[in-house]
């Protein structure tokens, strides 16, 4: 793949996005962003200092990535109808309930393996 | 067919129906395990539940934090074990919350009891998440069967509460993929970390999903459920697991986990690249992605595989490199008959799910085939792990049992699994409890009634004479399999897997039952008659009992995690007697406990394991211990006045076979080995301390040294030995 045509891509993606997405999915796609940086910072961390207390940066890491993963599936289930895939039995259960549910479940674990 | 019964409408009849057959499949599923506590006592029979008892006790005793930090001076002596670093502690944790659950309702149940009567009713909420899979799977009706299946299942019963454990994930696992819900997919993780609290078996469920997920993905299967399901899962999941000591940062260090995380990055990506495509439709990104991604999976699995694992892969490798998995017979390769003792029909009946699977390939019916392929290989391998496939076989069968009706084309599924379902769970509770199964009797006829309408209806198209009569042959072959199946499954469980290890039972001629009960008579001794710091030499399988029962120091124990200690006790064992001493007093071990079945036939007794405990020992000393040295010139093991001189010399031979002559007299035989006895065997250094009625347990004391500085060979030359 060529350089100018991989650049052409990206720029056509980025457009695409900005025109077609809706607000409320880029305040999710902005903490998606934001658990990325968070978790790339403690990955930096983690090679550059060390892994000492193994458990926090454990913690931290899975947690950020656990936002993530979280925020999309909140994501997925907020986009527009035509995308939205069917989803069976879970379409009952609001999104935003499953989302605070799993990270209730999560901090808690987190909060536990901090030490 | 629409008239209404007990005031309720056809539908609820039907749930009514399922929820009283749920709740009789459980009575039997918890009946059926109660055997040997009727016919024996309440007690704990096997070796390892032994150490969960006294580690429950402990906790009960000492609340949840000293469990925690414990650290048991008493075992592995003199290197301690840290008990709350090297447990699976979701079975003491549970009892001990029933335990006090019930203490609090002032329901005075002894701890004993509590963990006795944990496995049945654990077994019950086994067959309760079979249905739900069952469920998800198919309909309803396959859910009842795979129930009543797996409720009496003799595969199942042979391990009690491990495997309702292992149960619930996989059930849950396989719902996950059907409902996308983040949800559920917390939940399973939530019985995902129960269940890896309660075994190390759940390394098998942690390398099957990725599998099913990664098998979905190559299939070009994705789609934003399995994203949302798997991903949810993993990061919870892993994130508790690592809540356990005893797993510690395992999830990311060791190849056995990395199956699962890499499959988690690789979904990510994969999952990106869709994202990617919405917006740019163009597939530059996934063929760029795929190359990349590829790689990183194999480099995530290409890793080192840790030995317990690794020998799963290969049925020879343990036996080679680690003589103490392979002592254990749970580790050997499963004989085949024993695949039809434990799961009968269920067992040829499982191609045939696997080809039905095939034919409606839905994301479910991946899961079954690859969870199938998978423990029907693991099986194979190692006796233990039979029990991971004996759920998969019951929904596999279940499916056949469907689809031998459709096949038949006359019946529709419906009919035949209703008609199925019901005479399952009928024969079940006729044979097990009588009185109750009489009372059902009545309800249950009402089910091929009521879902009678649903076939009459359909059928209507062709209903001819012949297809009428196939119909019936089918039918009555199954009905006549699920019977044998019934009967098949009482008997191995009334009959094997019944029989305690801690009392042993035999019939006299006259048909009159005798308790051989040496093994509490002996450990019972050790409690009353020794100081309370002593310390007990034996092998290690006595290592839980002893500690449990005789409250005793142990030096090796049932959790064999140093396996130089163990080689050093099977170097003592399998030395001469002056080398054993030295090495005995070395340990300050005050008695050696010997388990001799010679004079009953026992045939799990220690001569028999000596093999073992001398290669161990050779694994690891292998200047002093030879394992050649100890067969005949002809290369037989052999135990009477042909072995072997070092066979001869051996503080084992020594102590089982010691003054043993005078009580079968000269011409006696050794009723396991089935030959004659050594004539002379001396015992200088040790003093017999105790043996049990039937010569099962053979306690002795290490001497002091002689006051007068001899050596106990010239002590005894000079007294004379009797």
């Amino acid at each position: 793949m060529s350089g100018s045509s991989a650049a052409e891509i990206v720029s056509k993606l980025a457009a695409d996005y900005i025109d077609e997405t809706p607000q409320k999915l880029k305040l999710i796609d902005s903490y998606m962003v934001f658990c990325v940086v968070t978790g790339l910072v403690q990955f930096l961390y983690c090679v550059l200092v060390g892994t000492f207390p193994y458990n926090a940066f454990l913690a931290g890491f899975g947690s950020a990535v656990a936002c993530f993963v979280f925020a999309a599936n909140l994501r997925i289930k907020n986009q527009p109808k035509e995308r939205r895939p069917v989803l069976g039995l879970a379409s009952r259960v609001p999104a935003f309930a499953e989302f605070v549910f799993c990270h209730i479940l999560l901090h808690f674990v987190v909060a536990n393996f901090l030490g | 067919m629409a008239r209404k019964v007990l005031g309720l409408a056809a539908a609820e009849q039907l749930s009514l129906l399922r929820i009283a057959i749920l709740g009789l499949i459980s009575v039997v599923a918890i009946g059926s395990r109660l055997y040997s506590v009727i016919r024996f006592e309440s007690i704990i029979h096997e070796f390892d539940p032994w150490f969960n008892f006294r580690t429950t006790k402990y906790l009960v005793n000492n609340g949840f934090d000293s469990f925690w930090n414990w650290f048991d001076e008493t075992a592995w002596y003199p290197l301690g074990r840290v008990v709350g670093g090297t447990v699976y502690p979701g079975i003491m944790v549970t009892s001990a919350t029933i335990y006090n659950a019930l203490h609090f309702l002032n329901i005075p149940v002894d701890i004993r009891n509590v963990c006795v009567f944990l496995a049945p009713v654990f077994s019950a909420f086994t067959a309760i998440a079979t249905y739900h899979m069952g469920k998800e799977v198919k309909n309803a009706t396959a859910g009842l069967l795979a129930a009543a299946f797996i409720g009496v299942a003799p595969g199942y019963i042979s391990r009690g509460l491990r495997s309702s454990c292992s149960c619930s994930p996989s059930s849950c696992g396989c719902g996950r993929c059907g409902l996308g819900s983040a949800l559920y997919a917390a939940l399973t993780a939530v019985f995902y970390f129960y269940m890896v609290s309660a075994w190390g078996g759940y390394v098998f469920i942690i390398n099957l999903i990725p599998l099913h997920v990664f098998a979905l993905l190559a299939m070009g299967r994705y789609s934003n459920r399995l994203y949302v399901s798997y991903s949810t899962f993993y990061v919870l999941g892993t994130l508790a697991s690592m809540q356990i000591p005893f797993v510690g940062f395992q999830p990311t260090r060791t190849s056995e986990h990395m199956a699962a995380l890499g499959t988690f990055g690789l979904l990510q990506l994969v999952a990106f690249a869709h994202f990617a495509r919405t917006l740019v439709p163009q597939h530059h990104f996934q063929v760029l992605l795929r190359g990349a991604v590829v790689s990183l999976f194999v480099v995530g699995l290409g890793g080192l595989w840790t030995g317990r694992f690794y020998s799963l892969w290969d049925t020879g490798y343990a036996k080679i490199h680690i003589p103490i998995i392979a002592s254990v017979s749970e580790h050997q390769p499963t004989p085949w008959p024993n695949f039809f003792f434990d799961l009968n029909f269920l067992i040829w009946l499982l191609p045939a799910g696997i080809f039905f699977s095939f034919r409606e390939l839905t994301d479910n019916h991946v899961f079954l085939i690859l969870y199938s392929i998978f423990a029907a290989y693991f099986a194979g391998v190692m006796v233990r792990l039979i029990l991971t496939l004996t759920p998969i076989r019951t929904y596999l069968n279940v499916k056949d049992v469907e689809a031998a009706g459709s096949e038949a084309e006359a019946v529709p599924v419906a009919k035949t699994e209703a008609v199925a379902g019901v005479p399952a769970a009928e024969q079940i509770s006729v044979s097990k409890s009588g009185k109750k199964g009489k009372g059902k009797k009545s309800e249950k006829t009402e089910e091929p009634a009521k879902s009678e309408p649903a076939p009459s209806s359909k059928p209507a198209t062709a209903p001819g004479d012949e297809r009428w009569n196939e119909e019936l042959v089918v039918m009555a072959n199954f009905l006549y399999l699920l019977f044998m199946f019934q009967w098949h499954c009482s008997w191995v469980t009334s009959n094997a897997y019944s029989s305690p290890s801690v009392v042993l039972a035999s019939r006299s001629p006259d048909g009159s039952q005798h308790i051989i009960d040496d093994f509490r008579e002996a450990y019972y001794w050790l409690r009353q008659n020794t100081k309370p710091d002593a310390k007990v030499l034996s092998w290690w399988d006595y290592g839980y009992q002893l500690a449990g029962m005789a409250d005793r120091t142990t030096l090796v124990d049932n959790n064999t995690w140093n396996n130089t200690h163990i080689a050093t006790v099977g170097k003592i064992l399998a030395s001469d007697e002056d080398t054993a001493y030295e090495l005995a007093r070395r340990h300050d071990v005050d008695y050696v406990l010997v388990v001799f079945g010679g004079m009953l036939g026992y045939s799990g007794d220690d001569i028999n394991k000596f093999l073992w405990m001398i290669r161990i020992a050779q694994g690891v000393y292998p200047d002093d211990v030879e394992e050649n040295a100890f067969f005949t010139g002809r290369g037989q093991y052999s135990i009477g006045d042909d072995a072997s001189p070092t066979m001869k010399r051996s503080l084992m031979h020594k102590l089982s076979y010691y003054r043993f002559s005078s009580v079968m007299g000269g011409q006696g035989m050794d009723r396991v080995r089935r030959q004659p006895l050594p004539t002379e065997v001396t015992v200088d250094n040790f003093e017999e301390a105790f043996t049990s009625e039937n010569w099962m347990v053979r306690i002795y004391k290490v001497k002091d040294l002689d006051n007068l500085g001899r050596s106990h060979h010239k002590v005894a030359d000079f007294v004379g030995r009797p």
